[in-house]
């Protein structure tokens, strides 16, 4: 995996305001603010002579109301189906899943589940470990990815290098070393388990973070810098009121990721978090599934589904922009 | 011009330190290097250092150990030698679990592979409203993994009143019997995982197809080539490179399955969903099998080095393709 994303990030080299490499892949994302992407433009195998033919013409829009039709089924079916089931009586569910008009509403569905599944409380840690988990991250890719672009003491090769050979390293491998560590951190003295430490801190040794933000810092102008060393501007100031405002678009992305993938995450906090009254959304959910109504579940699955929906509806253009990263940071 | 900037940079605390006036740093005592800037370096990379070392140099090193060790976590780790490696490799159970992590990644090609690079090749047609395609396409991708596994499973209910099966009926097919089955859980594990990857794979697809140079489409419209010989011969060929990298993507993502053999099956029936990162569980922290973790780590590493493999092969492949 690690290979991967090196030679991906390789290609990188679009900073604000460069022009584009021809690797589309991930160029696009470093470039942050760039709103006049050639997606406008492209759609380019039906020429636009071809479109002129009515033939043509209407093959593409027949192609096109199909496969809006796909991926509205496809992508909204599931969730809307969910939605209706959440608030249809169980029995209703069990007997005619697909009908469109339920007997009857049930909303106690989500009350009954909000207060049975104590899905409050685990909203709460999950929001909490997502939130500490985004800041592990930013912290050390932001100030790492300073200190290996922008201050470059004589061993940020080495350090750079190090960081990098985590990359080739599955985070399989890590699962039980990992758990055991926690287990006993090394000058620490006593387990993280069952403490959100446990979660946060591994994930802010996300070297793919780092990288990506090294390579933004890479891109930026160096004469800025100089203009602020002449103005006196030290280290600090330099990292706080000159490069952090000026590596917003990437943060963007990071964050993104840092806050999906914490939410996302299953395997992790239910081995080092296995105290129910600290356990996240994503572990309660299946210890609770076999013991609750149908409808409760559903609502319990609706509740959980619908805060990254909504950051996804919202901040819709980081999440794609991210997106092609989004492949290779999972595994 | 960054030597320059560096000593410019890590020197501006104080202009008079003598680390910054020759420009190739010397060596320099612990009071002027810290005001020459080696003090602020290691503050900035003191997160780094930290993180990194404790939870992820450390482990890693850790996990080589381990596999030679016989660890319970009670009494004192024995060096075993290469005794873990042979136990998971005489484990029947292993084979089954490579044959099934295989299988699902060959379901997963199957399905996963060619799905998403025909959806990006339609959407990027799309003129109007693109944003709505893409945002379809992705939404999948944003539902929580464990919600699309607990959800899914009800749909594939074996009964008759099934969702899936509801849907089939009004077509005359099944009922089927999907996750309860030898011969269908496997498929119904890669169909839900496709469904929750293929947005993804999508948004890489159209960032590539949007990317390609208008002239290409042009020349080969001035040569009378029809849309398909176009797709053909300029957009298949200009996506190989990218193609690859899902490709490779794909292969070690499948071959660390976990989460939709744990919640969907458990690797039942009968072990037909027992994929390898399961049986590292079971190995570590299983009910039954539980507390090996030197068999566990054992088999990680191999796995990893599988995965190294993979990677590497991939790195030359595309290296020798982007030169030609």
């Amino acid at each position: 995996m690690g290979i991967l994303v090196t030679t991906s990030l390789d290609r990188t080299d679009a900073g604000p305001g460069q022009p584009q490499p021809p690797a589309a892949m991930v160029s696009s994302v470093p470039a942050g603010h760039a709103p006049t992407r050639p997606s406008e433009v492209a759609g380019a195998i039906v020429s636009s002579a071809d479109r002129r033919r009515p033939l043509v013409r209407r093959c593409t829009s027949t192609a096109n109301a199909g496969l809006l039709v796909v991926l509205l089924i496809l992508g909204l079916g599931p969730l809307l189906w969910l939605a209706k089931a959440a608030i249809t009586p169980t029995q209703d569910t069990l007997r005619l899943p697909m009908a469109l008009w339920p007997h009857g509403l049930a909303w106690s569905n989500l009350s009954t589940a909000w207060t049975t599944m104590d899905l409050g409380r685990s909203l709460v840690n999950t929001v909490c470990i997502a939130a500490g988990a985004w800041f592990c991250q930013i912290l050390v890719a932001t100030t790492g990815g300073y200190a290996l672009s922008v201050l470059r003491p004589r061993y940020a090769g080495i350090v750079t290098g190090a960081v990098l050979s985590t990359l080739l390293v599955p985070s399989v491998v890590l699962l039980v070393p990992l758990y055991l560590t926690i287990l006993d951190p090394p000058g620490l003295g006593h387990s993280l388990i069952n403490s959100f430490w446990a979660v946060w801190l591994p994930a802010g040794a996300n070297a793919f973070n780092v990288l990506l933000v090294k390579r933004f810092f890479d891109n930026l102008p160096r004469e800025i810098f100089e203009a602020a060393e002449v103005d006196g501007a030290g280290p600090y100031r330099l990292f706080i009121s000159i490069v952090l405002p000026m590596s917003r678009p990437i943060l963007g992305v990071v964050s993104v990721f840092a806050i999906i993938s914490a939410w996302k995450d299953y395997l992790w906090p239910m081995l080092v978090l296995p105290d129910p009254t600290k356990q996240p959304l994503s572990v309660r959910l299946p210890v609770l599934a076999g013991s609750v109504e149908l409808g409760t579940l559903l609502a319990g699955l609706l509740i959980s589904t619908i805060a990254p929906v909504l950051l996804f509806l919202v901040v819709q253009r980081l999440f794609l922009r991210g997106a092609g990263l989004g492949g290779a940071l999972k595994g | 011009m960054k030597s320059t900037l560096v000593s410019s940079a890590t020197g501006s605390t104080d202009s008079s330190s003598p680390s910054c006036s020759a420009p190739p740093r010397r060596r320099v005592g612990p009071a002027s290097w810290a005001r020459g800037g080696g003090l602020s370096n290691l503050v900035f990379l003191l997160p780094t250092l930290v993180v990194f070392g404790v939870f992820s140099w450390y482990p890693i090193g850790r996990a080589l150990v381990m596999s030679l060790q016989q660890t319970n976590l009670v009494t004192a780790a024995q060096w075993i030698g290469l005794e873990n490696f042979r136990h998971v490799l005489t484990d029947p159970l292993l084979w089954t679990a490579i044959r099934n992590t295989g299988y699902f990644a060959l379901l997963a090609l199957v399905f996963g592979y060619p799905i998403p690079l025909v959806l990006a090749v339609l959407m990027s047609e799309v003129r109007k409203a693109r944003g709505l395609y893409s945002a379809l396409a992705y939404l999948p991708v944003v539902v929580p993994p464990v919600v699309a596994v607990l959800l899914w499973k009800f749909f594939y209910d074996a009964s008759p009143t099934g969702v899936f099966n509801t849907v089939l009926g009004w077509i005359g097919l099944g009922p089927y019997p999907w996750l309860q089955n030898e011969s269908t859980a496997m498929p119904s594990l890669v169909l839900e995982a496709t469904w929750a990857a293929a947005g993804g794979t999508v948004i890489i697809y159209l960032a590539a197809l949007t990317s390609i140079p208008p002239e290409l489409y042009d020349a080969a419209s001035v040569d009378g080539a029809s849309i398909f010989a176009k797709i053909w011969h300029v957009t298949l060929p200009q996506l190989r490179g990218v193609l690859l990298i899902t490709l490779i993507l794909q292969l070690i993502g499948t071959s660390q399955v976990f989460l939709e053999p744990y919640l969907f099956t458990g690797g039942g029936p009968s072990n037909s969903t027992l994929t390898i990162l399961l049986l590292i569980y079971d190995y570590a922290f299983g009910q039954s099998l539980g507390g090996d973790y030197g068999a566990a780590t054992a088999l990680s590493v191999m796995l990893a080095v599988v995965l190294a493999v993979l990677s590497a092969g991939y790195f030359r492949l595309t290296r020798k393709w982007a030169s030609s």
